[in-house]
């Protein structure tokens, strides 16, 4: 038996905080796709109170609209009552899981494998994350799609592998120690996470980030061989799994002992700072998780509060354009809008041009893109227009989700696109400092 | 809802969008209104005027009710549907059909969100000005047949007064249409204007044919603090005796002050009385003389502080306060219940000094913001509807804030309609004469009382 909260023994007033205005209706992708109320927060939020109140049972229906459902959390941001909607629907998916009306031995091993198998097992992720690379690096990959095997998979597999992310040559422990002070002095001491996704694909972002803190005056502290934070488990109903790795998070870490813990993916973000609502319940490690989200940061959010060093010009940058994409779970999940925007304007020779609609969701939703390839896709190519429609050159945004899918899109559309992370372009800016060279 | 009515649905409709399971139904089972929900017995999409006509038959025929639903943010439960009954949601019939420069005329089909006209309106320069809080979502069918009000009744009227034809979908079957772009028209009864505010009970508007006005060029936003609220009620008689009319004058009272402070920081005075939100829009010249003679007058009745925002962000962060007011509110407990009691403008101060006494005498949060030009006061009751003790406390206050503001000459609804939450307080409002004569209008239009049943009366 799970310790966790069911939609009939949660807490009723979180479900009829919703007044079932509609003001979220414009800003939810999906309703805005179907115009069907129960594709809507509102209406998703009556099913969850209808099984609340005994009205109806957690059908396959339900279940499937649940998945339906990105996660965007665009409805928070509209909500005039303030309604937790990320809770809501982490507890409707833990339901959803719960009461097995989607099970099928396909999904359950799918589940099985991913969920409790690869993403609880750091070592054994990494090991995939080799294979891989192998298969890209080999050649394997070109023949594999020059054949043509790849019209031999299910629809949604084959669009999956059309997005197989290129692995990066090194993991994150490999690009940096442990521990690393700046070479002025210790201002603050931070942790810092490297997530999964970032670390197997992105890991040079998580150098970047290094590198950024040190520049700001910060001690950085990274554990190697770190797990998954858990919010991809969390939000797919599984909080018993998220609550276990959440845990190993806290052995790994001393919150007591760091000024900040700090994470570059969105996704992640949002997730790891509801820590202590996840173990609220767990006598041992409530303590810790109650300063571990008092103390946890997206890079953005920390450089901007702690007055982030502005690079210095070198005069020869070749001007770029840049639009910027807000992961939803950054601007949505987290409220961090003008901070990213602060970095990039202060990035000598960057002009930031914004895009239509930045705040609404590129379809990438965590596993959505895997799940529901259909809508995903929709959003993908929503997003791209936009993007292209500013005429930028470079697409920024902070979550790894994201900049794969944004990537991806334009892989798709022909275009030349290249895709960063703000704190990528803010250390990139410092490395070509007049100077740079010696200080380091 | 029989089989034999399904069945005719499904054979005479067959491109129709048609919902009938519960995980369906349960998500069109209640509009805006707290506490009420009822589930219906199929929701159905139609997408043209002659698909409503030919649903209308048939639901006359086999004696189904037919509740006409717009966005569904209605504050009186005008679109919650009846037992069985069959729900048209209108919000696939939305497009802006028609921006006519020459007549200043905006034609669209009634599932168009107001914002969607408002914004055609100003792609055109144009300006239409009803502004209902609910504008990103709300349909301007559901507008008209609510005739919403908004931010901006004062100077610029609400929603009637925009109004210059109507296609509608009679009962029996007939597309009606009525009005027209001209702006004298006095060829028999206004029958347009019987379906405005008629909350679906009338008819089923299809098409509605929008008056525009040019755009103000300027505009000027002040923000005043007072001690007592009869002190701004006072300076608000004074700017208008002065022969200003302010587009936007809209108050906050303390308890909404304080939630609006806790939620979002704004720096109001938590012990101050009443902020009162003033703006003046039109000629640049005009606008800057009025904002000075406002600010004047309201300091020398009594305003402990009168801030006239300098720039465009300046204005938006003062009119910040009366924005925020409604979700401030909205988050400080699990029910939320806004009235909308209104009263000649002279009476307001009376009135909201009742609202007060009558939330302390049982006990009760009340907080009251609203349109202190038109009169239209906001009530909103921040309750738990699982309390039962509770609300039956609330149902009381309910009832003698409306007695009083019928004794004061003023009346139980400013904007939200009747629909089923006033619906017990219409007779002691209108009197027997009133509502008979209502009835007869109802049976003439409706005689085998299919459209929204028991709405209103
Ligand atoms: C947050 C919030 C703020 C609000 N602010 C304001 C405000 O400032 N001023 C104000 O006046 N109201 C306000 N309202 C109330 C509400 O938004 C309005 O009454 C609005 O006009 C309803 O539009 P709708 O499309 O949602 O209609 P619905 O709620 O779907 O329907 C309302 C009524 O109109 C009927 N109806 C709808 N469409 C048609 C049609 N095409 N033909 C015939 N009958 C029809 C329905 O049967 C029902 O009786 C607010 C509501 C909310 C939730
Ligand atoms: S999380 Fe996104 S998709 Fe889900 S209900 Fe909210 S806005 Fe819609
Ligand atoms: S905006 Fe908030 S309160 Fe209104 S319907 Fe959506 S979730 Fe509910």
């Amino acid at each position: 038996m799970s310790a966790h909260d069911t939609l009939r023994t949660m807490d009723y007033a979180v479900l009829q905080q919703c007044m079932h205005c509609g003001m979220c209706l414009p800003t939810c992708p999906t309703y805005d796709a179907t115009r069907q109320e129960r594709n809507s927060p509102r209406g998703r939020i009556s099913l969850m109170r209808a099984i609340a109140d005994g009205r109806l049972d957690a059908t396959k229906a339900f279940a499937q609209e649940m998945y339906f459902c990105l996660g965007c959390l665009a409805c928070e941001t509209a909500c005039p009552a303030g309604v937790d909607y990320a809770h809501l629907f982490e507890v409707a998916r833990a339901e959803s899981e719960r009461s097995g009306v989607l099970a099928g031995p396909r999904r359950s091993l799918l589940r099985r494998v991913l969920l409790r198998g690869l993403f609880t097992r750091p070592r054994l992720l990494r090991a995939v994350g080799r294979l891989l690379r192998f298969y890209q690096a080999s050649g394997l990959q070109s023949l594999f799609r020059g054949l043509r095997l790849n019209a031999l998979l299910p629809a949604r597999f084959r669009w999956l592998e059309g997005q197989t992310p290129t692995a990066r040559r090194e993991f994150s422990d490999d690009l940096i120690q442990p521990r690393e002070a700046p070479a002025g002095g210790i201002k603050y001491r931070v942790g810092l996470l490297t997530g999964c996704v970032q670390d197997i694909v992105l890991s040079d972002v998580n150098r970047d980030t290094v590198d950024a803190l040190l520049a700001n005056g910060c001690e950085v502290v990274t554990p190697p061989v770190q797990s998954c934070c858990g919010s991809l488990h969390a939000h797919n109903g599984d909080l018993d799994t998220a609550a276990a790795l959440a845990r190993r998070q806290l052995d790994a870490f001393d919150p007591f002992a760091l000024d900040a813990i700090i994470t570059n993916a969105a996704g992640c973000g949002s997730h790891l700072k509801t820590y202590d609502r996840l173990l609220a319940n767990d006598p041992v490690y409530a303590p810790r998780a109650a300063e571990w989200t008092r103390k946890l940061r997206d890079i953005n959010e920390w450089l901007v509060e702690i007055g982030w060093r502005r690079p210095l010009a070198t005069g020869r940058e070749t001007p770029v354009k840049a639009t910027y994409h807000e992961a939803c779970h950054l601007c949505h999940g987290q409220k961090i809008s003008r901070q990213p925007r602060e970095i990039l304007r202060g990035i000598p020779g960057l002009e930031l041009v914004e895009m239509a609609e930045a705040t609404w969701c590129c379809g990438s939703a965590g596993v959505y893109n895997i799940t529901q390839p259909e809508m995903a896709s929709r959003l993908q190519q929503r997003k791209m227009g936009h993007v292209f429609a500013t005429g930028a050159a470079l697409a920024v945004t902070a979550n790894p989700g994201c900049h794969l899918q944004l990537a991806h899109g334009a892989k798709l559309a022909g275009r030349p696109l290249e895709v960063a992370h703000p704190v990528s372009l803010l250390a990139r800016a410092y490395r070509a400092e007049p100077g740079a060279g010696q200080r380091q | 809802m029989t089989p034999d009515f399904l069945a005719s649905l499904a054979t005479q409709f067959p491109s129709l969008a048609c919902l009938r399971e519960p995980e369906d139904l349960i998500p069109y089972s209640f509009d805006g209104t707290a506490t009420l929900q009822q589930l219906p017995g199929a929701v159905v999409f139609p997408t043209a005027a002659a698909e409503i006509a030919g649903l209308l038959k048939l639901a006359g025929r086999s004696k189904i009710p037919v509740v006409t639903r717009g966005a569904g943010t209605g504050l009186s439960g005008g679109s919650v549907p009846l037992p069985g009954c069959l729900v048209l949601c209108l919000t696939k019939m939305n497009r802006i059909l028609e921006v006519d420069e020459r007549n200043l005329a905006l034609a669209a089909e009634s599932g168009a969100s107001t914002a969607d006209v408002a914004l055609a309106a100003e792609r055109a320069h144009l300006f239409y000005p009803p502004d209902p809080g609910s504008m990103k979502i709300s349909t301007i069918g559901g507008n008209v047949a609510e005739n919403s009000g908004g931010l901006r009744g004062l100077k610029y009227g609400v929603t009637r007064d925009y109004v210059m034809g109507l296609e509608v979908v009679l009962a029996s079957g007939e597309i009606l249409w009525t009005g027209g772009k001209c702006v004298k028209d006095v060829a028999g009864y206004s029958l347009r204007d019987l379906f405005i505010g008629s909350e679906g009970t009338l008819g089923i508007i299809t098409k509605v044919l929008l008056k525009l006005i040019p755009k103000p060029a300027a505009r000027r936003t002040l923000l005043a603090t007072f001690d007592r609220m009869e002190d701004a009620a006072e300076a608000v008689s004074a700017i208008i005796a002065a022969k200003i009319i302010p587009c936007t004058l809209e108050f906050l009272d303390n308890v909404t002050i304080h939630c609006v402070e806790d939620y979002a920081h704004v720096g109001l005075p938590r012990d101050a009385a009443a902020v009162l939100l003033m703006e003046t829009d039109g000629h640049p010249a005009a606008v800057a003389d009025e904002a000075a003679a406002m600010a004047d007058l309201a300091r020398h009745h009594g305003a402990r502080e009168v801030q006239t925002a300098a720039s465009d962000e300046d204005a938006a962060r003062l009119a910040s306060a009366r924005r925020t007011a409604f979700a401030a509110l909205a988050r400080v407990a699990p029910t939320t219940i806004l009235e909308d009691a209104t009263v000649p403008r002279s009476e307001l101060a009376k009135m909201i000094g009742f609202i007060q006494q009558t939330g302390a005498r049982h006990r009760l949060k009340i907080g009251t913001f609203g349109h202190m030009g038109d009169g239209n006061l906001h009530p909103t009751f921040l309750t738990n509807e699982r309390n039962h003790e509770e609300m039956h406390r609330v149902e009381t206050a309910m009832k003698e804030i409306f007695d009083f503001a019928v004794g004061l000459g003023g009346t139980i609804t400013g904007e939200h309609g009747v629909g089923l939450a006033k619906k017990d307080f219409l007779r002691a409002a209108l009197g027997e004469l009133n509502l008979g004569v209502m009835r007869q209008v109802k049976a003439a239009f409706d005689p085998g009382n299919v459209l929204n049943p028991g709405k209103i009366f």
